[in-house]
């Protein structure tokens, strides 16, 4: 039986189109994808995001165990309350066994949200790692996520939650705040526009998803968050990055913190051997230069040798199609992709495509 | 519910066939079909003058979501291409039965539409899959 969130009957009621999405029926568009997709560049839209797992960390040893169990360092939230940190979490051989947000709460405890798809595996890990630490782990399974992106995001969904959104609207970005004790706002996303992700619990997520929609937010279904996260330039686990790849050959070395050389996080030693040597790969944006469609796991021919689309499709703020590839290191310019059987000229350019609602595509330099 | 013209042919594959009296046919794909794929934003046709076998991949639909074959529902020659279509593919999604045809066959062997569905039977056919 697949799994429903709160939302499922605005989902209906939407008419939604529904498909399984790691065990969940989730809706994958309200009618046109497209229309969806340029209603967050251009408005506000709003997505269930509540199948991705919250889980509130705490305990006298949870920095240690964090400081311990991911790539990126909780120590750089400075122990400020309601800060962000997007960090990965690795094996011992550095491949990313998920990525995460993780928020500092207070000085005892930490809120992450992790993959819904790798739930499972996650929880494991983390409760393996969790035992040489004084730590209790509680999944909230109890709460629903609502994300709500768009330049005009944040103005209406002050609207539609009226006074009790007033702490999260003096928020910077990449900051959360517990607007009360039913209430986390985090003014972080997927899409590479502005907004808030909202966790609420879950028997107030269908109110609040009405609320939205009277205030002129409209709902997005999965088919345009990815498209918007690819225009975004935003990993997507398990197709960019999984267990056999490391940060460094995904695009995410800013996202590992060597520094301070003391601190043992798991994957270090394979991630230091790498550096040392140079990634083989990197990942890195294609623009189709014709017409045509990049899909995932399309071969990419370079002067430097042959790489793979991790991510493909038609961008709809630029109106041609871009890629997410893993290429060999010193993969120059240009390129070729293979689709059908027929090669064709791509660029090789520096991602993200699409920010704050303009296109940002940059060429890449040197080599 | 699908719009399925009652004056128009169908294959299994969810193309359809006008046949226009003078020896040709003109193919596009069903509504039921667009409304599957959703946005459509790319297509790829086959030049005039390709000889086709009824049954062969000869067009690809992209939307958004997915690249979808398109088969030959004929034997015969190309003898034209929606070139509309190039600039213009979200037509299939507005007007899959008229602006958004794909292309137009000249028959080798007009026996063969006797091998295609009528919107009865198509119709049944997409009642089917949509259980």
């Amino acid at each position: 039986m697949p799994q429903h969130t709160p939302l499922y009957q605005q989902h209906l009621a939407a008419k939604a189109k529904m498909v399984d999405f790691a065990g969940w029926e989730m809706p994958v568009h309200y009618g046109s994808q497209l229309e969806e997709h340029h209603q967050v560049r251009r408005d506000a839209g709003m997505f269930d995001v509540s199948h991705m797992v919250v889980l509130d960390l705490a305990g006298p040893a949870v920095s240690d165990f964090l400081r311990r169990l991911l790539a990126n360092d909780v120590a750089r939230l400075n122990a400020t309350p309601g800060r962000a940190l997007y960090s990965c979490m690795l094996n011992e051989r550095g491949g990313v066994i998920d990525d995460l947000i993780v928020y500092f709460m207070n000085d005892n405890g930490y809120r992450m949200v992790v993959n819904a798809a790798t739930r499972d595996k996650d929880l494991a890990w983390i409760a393996q790692q969790a035992t040489a630490f004084e730590v209790s782990i509680r999944e909230r399974d109890d709460l629903a996520m609502i994300a709500v992106q768009g330049p005009n995001a944040r103005d209406k969904t002050r609207t539609a939650l009226g006074e009790a959104l007033a702490p999260a609207m003096a928020l910077k970005p990449f900051f959360a705040t517990e607007c009360s004790d039913e209430l986390f706002v985090a003014r972080t996303g997927y899409t590479g526009e502005d907004g808030f992700e909202i966790m609420l619990p879950a028997a107030q997520a269908g109110g609040v998803w009405k609320a939205l929609l009277a205030a002129g937010v409209a709902p997005i279904g999965l088919g345009a968050r990815d498209t918007l996260r690819l225009e975004a330039g935003m990993n997507l686990y398990g197709q960019d990055m999984d267990e056999d790849t490391s940060p460094l050959e995904a695009g995410l070395a800013w996202t590992v913190a060597f520094e301070p050389a003391g601190r043992d996080f798991i994957g270090r030693a394979a991630l230091e051997a790498q550096h040392e040597a140079g990634p083989a790969r990197k990942l890195v944006g294609l623009l189709l230069e014709g017409r045509g469609v990049l899909r995932a796991h399309q071969k990419v021919v370079t002067t430097a040798g042959e790489g793979e689309t991790t991510s493909g499709s038609f961008s709809p703020t630029l109106g041609q199609a871009i890629a997410l590839a893993r290429v060999p290191a010193t993969a120059g310019q240009t390129c070729e992709v293979e689709i059908r059987g027929k090669r064709l000229p791509a660029r090789i350019v520096k991602y993200p495509f699409v920010r704050h609602g303009q296109p940002c595509i940059t060429y890449t330099q040197t080599l | 519910m699908s719009n399925i013209p009652s004056e128009l042919k169908y294959t299994k594959s969810h193309e359809w066939v006008r046949i226009e009296g003078d020896g040709t046919v003109t193919v596009g794909i069903s509504d039921h079909a667009q409304a599957l794929l959703g946005d459509m934003v790319f297509v790829e046709l086959p030049e005039p003058g390709t000889s086709l076998d009824a049954g062969e991949e000869c067009a690809v639909v992209e939307s958004v979501k997915a690249a979808s074959d398109v088969y030959a529902p004929m034997t015969g020659e190309v003898l034209a291409a929606n070139e509309l279509l190039e600039d213009a593919p979200e037509t299939i999604n507005t007007d899959a039965y008229n602006d958004g045809w794909l292309f137009r066959i000249k028959l080798a062997d007009e026996a063969e539409l006797k091998e295609l569905l009528d919107a009865e039977a198509y119709a049944e056919l997409v009642a089917e899959e949509d259980h």
